[in-house]
């Protein structure tokens, strides 16, 4: 049976964190290049996790398999990153930050993980604008900020629509000046495929050169984990091509656990699918509800175009039904009354699209307004859909997007096997059960610059982990089974391709896992995906060999492991007989249809131990809210 | 959401390796002119792999145009026809029924064909290693407002660093130079104040590094613009040149002194 000690410092919630870095020992620099660290991932996480290691003086090898660190969905993020600067006068403040943290997530993550997340924040905005991050400014010279949904203070600071490209590439010139002092070996284009403990002890990894398809046995006294979210189990959503749950799902089955899988975020403004070829989704960032209206037609089915259908004709189902927030209601809240409408029949089309309209926009600041606002998202959409917003209304629905679930971690960011380390969206720990706009980078920043550097000296200072020989029996065992679970991937020689029965995954997921659950459809999916995974296991088709570049292969792999996480992701969802920010229970609502959470009974983070394949033993942590008042979100 | 299929003659570029010889495979694919040109990829692979046969083997991850994993010539240009527009952003409703499409990858000596339509482009990591970046440890910065940078001057350095690094202008560019790339990083950090103390062993380190793995020179056809997902402007170039010459200037005036 599995310990979680969530190892929260003694202390008043502001003085933890500080209490807690003056009594965590401390690694002389000197010895500090005897220690060798092992960081999985080059996001923001794992590139600043990486850059921070090195200048402070330990040995990292840096793992990736990307061609160069740069790629990582990092890039991707759009919107910004919040911090408790204040810079705008308004009232915002650590606790504040903290605050609408917790309540955003629902209430269920961990106050003391969260109150650090804001306490260290402005430190993350310094530390990249030293590092050049080209940050919107005002004429005066000072930096600007913006407001996100589920704050009432404006404390996002962006680039553009791309603020995630431009931190990581700050993070990224970071690890790279340690590449150029030596600090840091940088792996490209391997994959992670299994974690190696020496009694219990996290040890190193093996991986899997994605040119050559050889094993390669890597060993160091810690391992860190940066390897992003899961969503891609739903086949389609915004994460890249190869974001996947790999490493996180290996060391999973070598006991680490899995924390709140359920816990998954659908955002509601991505553009529809075109049809069946579709590889990914796109997010438009959810500025654009600010001037947008979303609306469907009153009718079912109706196949009239957007501007055939009248004014007294359209529902604005959300102005309607929440007249106070209206547009701007949270992500899962959007994102579940579009499913709704969608449902009924009323989305566009009768398809599964509502429309985003700016008329009322163009009528108040005219097109040109509305160009200077939102003009690369026009392009964008023009770009990919070929309609022209600025004529005919855009078209949205709701996709995958973000994994506040993840591997459990305790205060100092560390599973429940010593020596693994887990950060970013691959851990589990400041969301809780929705996670706000602009607070993903905040996290991944937070956890490689500020957090990560402090409690991985405790570690090693404590703990005095030995070297241990790559060529050791425990290493070699790993790379035994890693070569043939590979073997048996490439033997099955059945009729599907890897991608077939992946996008019948991510049916059973979207439908039953997705926006809306219920024990019936739960109980289903389970059966469903236990089924599809013997089908896999009996009649995908793997061409090539494991000895060369083989993408089919690294899919493959890849969905194996999918395979298993999503039965975890409807078995935790039926576990929990509550509904709590993206998980929604269609048997616990209010009245009003609004999410009913049941804090007497689930305030806790489920964290789930493998036992076997489809089989977990469920632990439990706690959590108790002494800052923060629970309270019931309203958006009325 | 059209059923106005079309139909492709793709041939596109195999090669088993570095070294084996290269052909174009011809292929007839009926795609549907909301795919992007990699979901037709995708499908032309599904099939492939369906029939047992090896897929094509190329590179994608983000597919929204940010991450610059993408890259192929497409009829002849790097990204294809469209101007500012990565290879993953190219849909195929923008090429005719029955149009003939050339899908190849990047070529430059600098980006070695790893298989089919992968490159190796680690020359572009091995230059930003050299100096991309301001020399300054986490934690000590001061507060992020304590040094005001004009909303210009903000602007113009990100426009710099916008590239995404997919080395669309070096496959452009005759000589192969990675002159656009290397400036827009230049030019970000000799814009902002926090790259001036480095700014002149910066310019010098890169431009070193870009010649050191086998990227050429520029003769100023502003090919790599053109090509540019990004719209990276040339004056990144003449920012570059500028603070060569004068690197060059102050690296002499400083030997000497040493002498």
């Amino acid at each position: 049976m599995m310990k979680l000690n969530p190892n929260v410092p003694e202390g008043s919630i502001a003085e933890k964190w500080s209490n807690h870095k003056f009594s965590m020992k401390l690694v002389n620099p000197a010895n500090k290049r005897k220690f060798d660290i092992i960081v999985v991932g080059t996001g923001l996480a794992g590139a600043s996790a990486c850059a921070t290691l090195g200048e402070l003086g330990y040995k990292v090898k840096a793992f990736t398999y990307h061609d160069s660190p740069r790629r990582a969905h990092s890039i991707a993020a759009q919107g910004g990153i919040n911090a408790a600067k204040n810079y705008q006068n308004d009232a915002d403040s650590v606790y504040r930050l903290f605050y609408d943290t917790v309540k955003g997530g629902d209430f269920r993550s961990r106050e003391a993980n969260v109150y650090r997340l804001a306490e260290v924040s402005n430190n993350i905005i310094d530390q990249c604008v030293a590092q050049g991050v080209p940050f919107a400014r005002e004429y005066g010279g000072t930096l600007a900020n913006r407001s996100f949904g589920g704050a009432q203070v404006s404390r996002t600071f962006y680039a553009r629509g791309e603020t995630g490209q431009q931190l990581l590439l700050g993070a990224y010139g970071s690890l790279n000046r340690q590449i150029h002092l030596g600090n840091v070996e940088m792996y490209n284009r391997r994959e992670m495929l299994d974690l190696v403990l020496v009694d219990g002890v996290a040890k190193g990894i093996v991986v899997r050169n994605l040119l050559t398809g050889e094993l390669e046995r890597h060993s160091a006294q810690a391992v860190v984990l940066a390897t992003g979210g899961y969503v891609n189990v739903f086949f389609l959503s915004t994460n890249a091509m190869n974001s996947n749950a790999t490493a996180s799902w290996r060391a999973h089955k070598r006991g680490a656990a899995f924390a709140n899988p359920c816990y998954t975020q659908i955002h509601p403004t991505c553009l529809p699918v075109h049809g069946e070829a579709q590889s990914k989704l796109v997010l438009m960032s959810e500025s654009l509800r600010n001037d947008g209206r979303i609306w469907v037609s009153k009718k079912v089915d109706d196949k009239r175009t957007a501007n055939q259908i009248p004014e007294e004709e359209r529902d604005y189902y959300l102005e309607r039904r929440y007249p106070a927030f209206g547009n701007l209601v949270p992500r899962d809240v959007a994102s579940r009354n579009a499913k709704y409408v969608c449902d009924e029949g009323r989305g566009v089309k009768g398809g599964r699209a509502v429309y985003l309209d700016f008329s009322d926009a163009f009528n108040r600041i005219g097109k040109d307004g509305v160009k200077d606002r939102y003009g690369n998202l026009f392009d964008m959409y023009q770009n990919i859909t070929g309609e022209d917003p600025y004529e005919v209304p855009m078209m949205i629905y709701p996709a995958p997007h973000y994994s506040m679930g993840g591997l459990w971690v305790d205060y100092n960011l560390m599973s429940n096997i010593p020596g693994l380390f887990v950060l970013g969206e691959a851990n589990f720990s400041d969301h809780g059960a929705n996670r706000l706009g602009a607070s993903a980078l905040m996290q991944g920043l937070a956890d490689g610059y500020f957090v990560i550097p402090y409690t991985i000296g405790n570690y090693l200072a404590t703990a005095k982990p030995e070297k241990v020989d790559p060529d050791s029996t425990e290493f070699k065992a790993t790379e035994k089974n890693v070569q043939e679970d590979i073997k048996k991937l490439l033997s099955v020689n059945g009729k599907q391709t890897v991608d077939e029965i992946h996008k019948k995954l991510g049916m059973i997921l979207i439908d039953k896992v997705g926006m809306s659950r219920e024990e019936k459809g739960l109980s289903q999916a389970i059966k469903d995906i236990k089924e599809l995974r013997e089908e896999f296991w009996t009649d995908v088709k793997v061409v090539g060999k494991g000895e060369e570049l083989n993408q089919t292969l690294e899919r493959a792999s890849r969905v194996a492991d999918f395979l298993e996480l999503g039965e975890l992701m409807a078995k935790d969802a039926l576990n929990r007989n509550e509904s709590c920010g993206g998980h929604f229970r269609e048997e616990y609502q209010t009245p009003e249809g609004e999410a009913l959470r049941r804090d007497d009974e689930y305030a806790y983070v489920a964290a789930w131990e493998y036992i076997k394949p489809g089989e977990w033993n469920l632990e439990k942590e706690n959590l108790e809210f002494t800052n923060v008042k629970l309270a019931t979100r309203s958006y009325k | 959401m059209s059923d106005n299929h079309l139909t492709l003659k793709l041939k596109i570029w195999r090669q088993e390796n570095r070294n084996a010889k290269g052909y174009f495979e011809e292929f007839n694919q009926k795609v549907s002119p909301e795919s992007s040109i990699l979901e037709m990829l995708d499908e032309v692979n599904n099939l492939l792999e369906a029939q047992g046969k090896t897929p094509i083997a190329f590179e994608s991850d983000c597919r929204e145009g940010i991450c610059g994993t993408c890259g192929l010539v497409v009829g002849g240009r790097p990204h294809g026809p469209l101007s500012k527009t990565a290879t993953c952003q190219l849909h195929m409703r923008n090429f005719k029924d029955h149009e003939t499409l050339y899908i190849e990858p990047f070529r430059a000596a600098a980006f070695p064909i790893i298989k089919d339509l992968i490159v190796d482009r680690s020359g572009l990591d091995k230059i930003q290693q050299a100096g991309g970046y301001t020399s300054f440890n986490t934690g000590s910065a001061p507060d992020a407002n304590a040094v005001l940078i004009s909303k210009e001057k903000a602007d113009l350095a990100l426009d710099a660093a916008e590239c995404i690094g997919c080395g669309a202008c070096v496959a452009a560019c005759k000589n192969s130079s990675a002159v656009l790339f290397v400036g827009a990083k230049v030019s970000q950090f000799a814009l902002l104040p926090q790259g001036q103390p480095e700014r002149y062993e910066r310019v010098e380190a890169m431009v070193k590094a870009m010649d050191d793995n086998f990227f050429g020179s520029c003769t100023n056809t502003y090919a790599c613009e053109a090509e540019c997902p990004q719209g990276i402007s040339v004056s990144n170039i003449a920012r570059l040149n500028s603070d060569y010459l004068k690197a060059n200037l102050v690296s002499s005036v400083t030997h000497q002194d040493v002498k």
